[in-house]
């Protein structure tokens, strides 16, 4: 499928998505965090679509916003699309825990979460994965971060 | 005497610290194994001990720069880290390679596949007990590493790959010392299989432990070999060619069982069929510059970009957002380990410690690779 048809097929599936001008290789989507989890299991119950195989989940750090991109692939089509969430706040940022829909993402959800202190409802066990037990010098993969230890600034 | 054993011996769960420096890991992995007796219910990781925040540093570097981080990842597939991010670039900035750049770098990468699995295989063999093969392995490794020297200049991270093309011009012994390993691979790969794979005891080690089907591996990311053992069609140079990978014909390995033997299996497929690749480009490297000129200082435009290759333990992926400077504003390094891994607990539980030795090395971990 090309990037309109995948684009038509999720537009007629759910509404309130906000899609990318750029011209890119894939298809890149912005989706309201209360939406999430109920559009994840949409394109991947979905036929045609079929996005079955997380494969990458990624926190980002936007300067205002905080973030995850997932880039979510079919495993019989081998199409590929980028999904965005966004929460603009960064004292307490929570973003629905999506590891019972695919849960390639259990992980990858703890390593966001150390990095950048987005909170996933629903994940149980968000401890440190990477990071020391007791780290306490905040969220090193947010832009604002400083530590004395820093060898490139 | 049954019932005396169950009423008054009873047993409890315990733990038990595998790791961080334990030599089934292959590097510093922490595994918390929850046991009861000598059978795993459940397997807790704790990461981190290499981790060197890489992807934090990429946000200070240059493009240039970046792709001298990335053979710090998984060491045993750098150049197909490396050929990541100059595909990458190259994508994004509309650099069109010539043929001899693309069908070197295929070589060199196919090359590196080898000497990875041989590797590989080398371990494998001294996990299950057979300590031999660890010698083997590291003598096949060692005549492609001396190719590698002599081309690129180091044995381990290369770095030979550059945004528009290749660091140097490839060694005038080249094509005939890879022909030569080529042809002492197809007499020693045969005695793999009878040293290793049709020895019994052997095989039984790895059949039917730490099966995971094909569903599952989709499910939890599983990449690479370890979700072709599963019958997971997911070979990246299959579905999304890169460099030469549509000039030649290859078959991708896949085995349905999804057990340790069938990832055994895969692996020993995959070094056949590089060998095969390696073959079909040798003799058709055309006469060409070796590099493309390209900027000083490479700013990728505005976007996102998505530059996915099949390294050695599987589906590499990088992913970068460019905000139009020199500078990305953030670079992902999507690991095929540490996706490997996520399916870790599913395979091993009930199973005893030793097939979790067993299930690590057929997964293939590479530490650095999981921590960037």
């Amino acid at each position: 499928m090309t990037n309109l048809e995948i684009k038509n097929k999720i537009e007629a599936l759910q509404s309130g998505l906000t899609f990318s001008s750029e011209d890119t290789d894939f298809l890149c989507i912005e989706v309201p965090k209360e939406l999430l989890k109920e559009f994840l299991s949409n394109i991947k119950n979905n036929e045609d679509l079929s996005f079955d195989y997380l494969f990458a989940l990624s926190g980002i750090d936007f300067g205002e916003d905080l973030g995850v991109i997932y880039h979510l692939e079919s495993s019989k089509y081998k199409h590929l699309i980028q999904i965005t969430v966004k929460t603009s706040d960064r004292e307490d940022p929570s973003i629905d825990s999506i590891h019972e829909i695919y849960p390639a993402a259990y992980f990858n959800e703890m390593e966001a979460h150390e990095f950048f202190g987005i909170k996933f409802k629903g994940h149980p066990d968000l401890k440190n994965l990477f990071l020391p037990e007791n780290w306490d010098k905040g969220f090193p993969m947010r832009k604002d971060y400083t530590d004395t230890n820093m060898l490139i600034r | 005497m049954k019932e005396f054993l169950t009423d008054q011996l009873k047993t409890q769960e315990y733990f038990l610290n595998m790791g961080p420096q334990h030599p089934a890991t292959h590097g510093v992995l922490r595994l918390l194994l929850k046991l009861d007796g000598e059978i795993v219910r459940n397997v807790d990781m704790d990461l981190g001990y290499i981790h060197r925040s890489i992807e934090k540093m990429c946000e200070r570097a240059s493009y240039k720069q970046i792709i001298h981080l990335t053979d710090r990842l998984d060491y045993l597939s750098a150049h197909m880290n490396n050929e990541a991010v100059c595909l990458l670039a190259e994508k994004a900035l509309n650099i069109e390679v010539n043929d001899r750049i693309k069908i070197v770098r295929t070589i060199m990468d196919e090359l590196t596949r080898i000497s990875s699995h041989v590797l590989w295989w080398g371990v494998t063999g001294m996990d299950i007990g057979a300590i031999t093969t660890f010698m083997y392995g590291f003598r096949e490794r060692e005549l492609i590493n001396d190719i590698f020297e002599e081309t690129c200049g180091t044995r381990l991270t290369m770095n030979y790959n550059v945004i528009g093309g290749l660091r140097y011009d490839i060694h005038e012994n080249f094509v005939k010392r890879t022909k030569d390993v080529l042809k002492h691979l197809k007499k020693k790969l045969p005695e793999y299989d009878k040293l290793l794979t049709n020895n019994i005891i052997f095989q039984k080690r790895l059949m039917n432990v730490g099966v995971i089907s094909g569903e599952d591996a989709i499910a939890y990311g599983l990449n690479g070999p370890t979700a072709r053992g599963s019958g997971v069609s997911c070979d990246i140079r299959k579905t999304h060619p890169y460099s030469a990978y549509d000039m030649v014909d290859f078959e991708e390995a896949i085995f349905t069982e999804g057990d340790s033997f069938a990832r055994y299996k895969v692996r020993i497929k995959e070094m056949w069929e590089s060998i095969s690749i390696i073959e079909q480009l040798i003799d058709k490297i055309p006469n060409d510059e070796y590099k493309v000129k390209t900027k000083a200082v490479i700013k990728l435009p505005v976007g996102d970009y998505l530059q996915r290759v099949e390294a050695s333990r599987g589906d590499f992926g990088v992913y970068v957002k460019s905000n139009g400077q020199k500078f990305p504003e953030r670079l992902k390094f999507r690991s095929p380990g540490f996706a490997n891994l996520t399916a870790l607990n599913k395979m091993a539980y009930g199973l005893k410690i030793a097939d979790l030795v067993a299930i690590l090395s057929t997964i293939d971990v590479v530490v650095p690779d999981i921590d960037r």
